[in-house]
């Protein structure tokens, strides 16, 4: 009997596709993520779009809170540390949080390296702008990537950036000789071995799922559309006005994103939804994406 | 022979390809009108509140009770026999509720006690099994049969039309439980 090995760590990830993702803040936010259908919650001190308005270093939440949701919930519980930061994986990890995402949208904690992701039991979760940062990351021992996007923005256009880059930049891998696959794995900064898995399978050899300003149903659809397995919604439902019915919406859509009546069915009537930014309006140092 | 793959959320595609190795003509089922003229159906990992959410959404959970009623064959797998289970002893809700055994969810414990081993299978011999977050079970009723056991417990399991694991034979290579499945599918 093995535990933690990668095909444990990937495997479980492969189970939350089709799903949604959602942060919550609270016990009570945790069982309304549940009830509505969300297959994990992400247990975090505030939602992106508070770190963002509030400023200042977001760091790992308090164990107590992260205890206090995983005890009020039956599907798995994630929480953030900060990139690079391999005491607060740790304490995650003692914790027994089912999955620790290693999340640009915390104020990272080192300017060189990611966490060796090889070296714990508990799976991780990175995310990526484009191949070469997916690749990296997969090389770090990462068991599921997510598109960066533009944390606690409602604004999906970042989103819809990575996954666009990233799909093209695999299907460009595709074709390509040894010769230009050393190549291309110089100019993106990316292992050679990981790109030859990744051009062997045609696909990301781990769960991709899209975050970063995913605020509606419709939102959500169009990331299933362009191929992410499922999503992330960050601020999108509990900075709404109706959360329960929008988290049930955008679990509804994410399954049946290419039902186009059933999408008009559930974006009906939903309340307010998050208040969104421009990405051209944040001032370049506060993107969330460059960390 | 067309089998159907339940695929509202789960690792849909691992079940799809192994079924599809096997020579069968897997279906991904969202919607009732996908359960017509169906051999039987797999029920995929996943999570169990989650997927039944979905179901109930659209009639899918109602319609797919009456044909497991009716005796199609079922195959679940994790969350898919938390699903099939009538009883769950630490959840106040019954799902699919066609299979007579009792189960507890995530009885494996948290992601970091998951874990990979080999085990012993009735007329299969041995066979990898990953059990992530697994449902064990806890008691079996009359006319169960139990073709696996791990530390003691029933983890595999089958009665009538219905077979179900705690692990997850779709991860690995090794296509002999989706084979027998595709056996109990052909004889009806």
């Amino acid at each position: 009997m093995e535990k933690g090995t990668y095909r444990v760590k990937t495997g479980f990830a492969e189970m939350f596709k089709g799903g949604v993702i959602m942060d919550v803040t609270t016990p009570e936010q945790a069982r309304i993520a549940e009830e509505a259908g969300a297959v994990a919650v992400m247990a975090l001190e505030r939602v992106p779009a508070d770190i963002r308005a509030q400023g200042g270093v977001a760091r790992m939440a308090d164990p107590k809170k992260i205890k206090e949701i995983m005890d009020a919930v039956s599907i798995p519980v994630m929480a953030k540390c900060r990139i690079g930061h391999i005491a607060e994986a740790r304490i995650l990890e003692a914790l027994g949080v089912d999955f620790v995402d290693e999340s640009e949208v915390l104020t990272p904690a080192d300017p060189f390296n990611h966490i060796d992701k090889w070296q714990f039991r508990v799976p991780f979760v990175c995310g990526c702008r484009d191949l070469g940062e997916a690749a990296r990351r997969i090389a770090e021992g990462a068991a599921m990537i997510r598109t960066k996007g533009e944390a606690g923005t409602g604004n999906v256009i970042e989103a819809v950036r990575h996954m666009r880059i990233l799909n093209d930049q695999i299907r460009r891998l595709r074709d390509m000789s040894r010769a230009e696959l050393v190549s291309y794995a110089k100019e993106l900064g990316a292992p050679v071995e990981v790109l030859e898995l990744i051009q062997e399978q045609g696909r990301l050899p781990v769960v991709n799922f899209a975050a970063g300003g995913i605020a509606t149903p419709a939102d959500a659809a169009l990331m299933r559309m362009l191929g992410a397995d499922g999503v992330f919604v960050g601020s999108g439902i509990f900075k709404s006005q109706n959360p329960e019915k929008r988290a049930r919406a955008i679990v509804l859509a994410c399954t049946h994103y290419d039902d186009p009546e059933l999408l008009a069915e559930v974006s009906e009537d939903l309340g307010e939804p998050m208040a969104g930014i421009e990405i051209d309006k944040i001032p370049q140092e506060e993107l969330m994406q460059y960390r | 022979m067309k089998i159907g793959v339940l695929a509202v959320q789960g690792d849909v595609r691992e079940h799809l390809s192994a079924l599809e190795r096997l020579g069968a003509s897997p279906l991904p089922v969202l919607k009732p009108e996908h359960l017509a003229g169906l051999s039987g159906i797999v029920l995929p990992g996943g999570e169990s509140t989650a997927i039944w959410r979905l179901m109930q959404a659209n009639g899918l959970a109602g319609a797919l009770k009456a044909e497991l009623e009716g005796g199609l064959p079922a195959f679940g797998t994790c969350a898919g026999m938390v699903l099939l289970a009538k009883e769950i002893t630490n959840w106040p809700e019954r799902f699919l509720a066609v299979l007579d055994i009792a189960v507890e969810r995530n009885a494996t414990g948290r992601q970091v006690e998951s874990f990979e081993t080999v085990l012993p299978v009735d007329g299969l011999g041995e066979v990898p099994a990953v059990f992530i977050r697994a449902p064990l079970v806890r008691r079996v009723g009359e006319g169960v049969e139990v073709l696996a056991r791990w530390q003691g417990n029933p983890v595999l399991v089958r009665q009538g039309p219905f077979l179900a694991a705690s692990f997850h034979p779709e991860l690995v290579e090794d296509a002999r439980l989706h084979s027998f499945f595709l056996e109990m599918c052909r004889k009806g």
